[in-house]
């Protein structure tokens, strides 16, 4: 739950008349079209620009040089793409209505649903307190609402675009299906240790309040607009993420030795996988930052299953989260989740590294 | 008017309350800022998202911060 603050997108309002808005959808699609056309010609255009640069073939510096002049326009034409279909489809979800879905759902079911709607509800971290006490105090089970809250930062779908078009779908599939695996089975784990004695006194008595706002009617246009928002926002605010990463990237890629990388991250060594866990706690990053440093680390010969792990416990786990749930959670309670959610990372790693090989 | 901000102290919170401020003074109304950062006294308004914008004690806009011209509507359907 990094404070990404995303897709709390303000509505633009206009009114919009019907030929304004066959301009928008037009436009919109001459815009995905003009994408398409200048993605394919990236590679491209990258050789061009480095073999423009006065850097020796063959050097550490010039493959260096190179991973980044070929992943920065591919990162972030991919991740404006991602941000804005994303925040499309995000205009259709909203905290409250996600709310009503599921309160009073049972257990097992309501952890599925609370997953799959984990990714696609707008929330930004810094609401992550009150969206908690909303929906336990509105009767939605303690596991389901857990459920929702790893769901939404475990699966992160700047991570999962990124990863599609660096990785290819094979790996984005993975990663999404062991993600929303991982926020469905801890959510009800933590379900089943029935620990709602382990919420802060305050919360338990909080009372279920619902405001009812005027609710809003979105066209199509909106949706778009809303997705432009979010664009201008989430990109606006990751791109320093992203071009750190790619910078680390890049320097793995020209200077680590593959031997050394290999023996560490490789499959065959065994505490690989809780050590990566264990680095990326501490480590504050979004996903635009990490997902170059993971394609790096792979094109030198480490094991898929490790840099998931490692990838997955710099998103999904981190210290500020847990002093942010620290209002609301008694200690005892975070470090269940923590250990919950330590654990099917770990088990991710373990089975990625055996089946993928 | 009352307005009150609702929100932990996320920079959000901050560009509201500093929107809200700057709708309010053009429109000349005269009003009473208040940041409420304890977070049991903003659930007690019942909103789930942060910033919230309260205006009066009526919630008026939860999650996100609004265009200039949209909160001065807000605020000027309140004055009346």
């Amino acid at each position: 739950m990094k404070c990404q603050c995303q897709s709390e997108a303000a509505v633009v309002e206009a009114p919009v008349n019907k030929g304004s808005s066959t301009t928008w959808i037009m436009t919109t699609l001459i815009g995905i079209a003009l994408w398409f056309v200048l993605y394919s010609q990236l590679v491209p255009f990258s050789e061009w620009i480095v073999s423009l640069l006065p850097i020796e073939k063959g050097t550490h510096l010039a493959e260096a040089v190179t991973f980044f002049f070929y992943d920065t326009p591919k990162v972030l034409m991919l991740l404006t793409l991602v941000v804005f279909v994303m925040g499309v489809i995000r205009s259709f979800f909203s905290p409250e209505r996600t709310r009503a879905l599921l309160a009073g759902k049972n257990e097992g079911l309501g952890n599925i649903a609370a997953a799959c709607l984990g990714i696609v509800t707008p929330f930004c971290s810094c609401s992550a307190v009150p969206l908690f006490i909303g929906f336990v105090s509105a009767g939605v089970p303690l596991g389901v609402t857990f459920s929702f809250l790893i769901a939404a930062p475990m699966v992160n779908e700047i991570a999962l675009g990124l990863l599609f078009g660096l990785l290819g779908w094979k790996v984005a599939a993975a990663y999404l299906f062991f993600g929303l695996g991982i926020a469905i089975v801890a959510g009800w784990v933590i379900g089943r240790f029935h620990l709602e004695g382990w919420l802060e006194d305050w919360v338990r008595n909080a009372r279920a309040g619902a405001v009812a706002l005027p609710s809003e009617k979105l066209t199509f246009v909106d949706r778009i607009k809303e997705g432009l928002v979010a664009v201008r926002e989430i990109v606006g605010k990751v791109w320093p993420w992203m071009i750190a990463g790619i910078a680390a990237g890049a320097f793995i890629h020209g200077y680590a030795p593959a031997e050394l990388l290999a023996s560490i991250m490789g499959k065959d060594t065994w505490w690989s996988v809780p050590a990566a866990v264990v680095v990326g706690i501490p480590m504050y990053s979004n996903a635009a930052g990490i997902i170059p440093v993971v394609e790096a680390l792979l094109g030198k010969g480490a094991a898929l299953g490790t840099v998931l792990s490692f990838m997955m416990a710099v998103i999904a786990l981190s210290l500020p989260e847990a002093i942010i749930l620290r209002k609301v959670l008694t200690l005892r309670l975070i470090a269940v989740y923590f250990g919950v959610v330590g654990s099917g990372i770990l088990a991710v790693g373990y089975l990625f590294n055996a089946f993928f090989s | 008017m009352k307005i009150q901000i609702l929100g932990t102290g996320c920079p959000k919170c901050k560009a509201l309350s500093e929107a809200a401020e700057h709708a309010a003074k053009d429109l000349g109304i005269a009003y009473e800022i208040e940041k409420v950062t304890d977070i049991e006294k903003i659930m007690s308004f019942g909103v789930m998202m942060t910033p919230a914008l309260v205006v009066d004690g009526d919630v008026k806009v939860v999650g996100k911060i609004p265009a200039a011209d949209e909160l001065k509507k807000i605020l000027s359907s309140e004055s009346k």
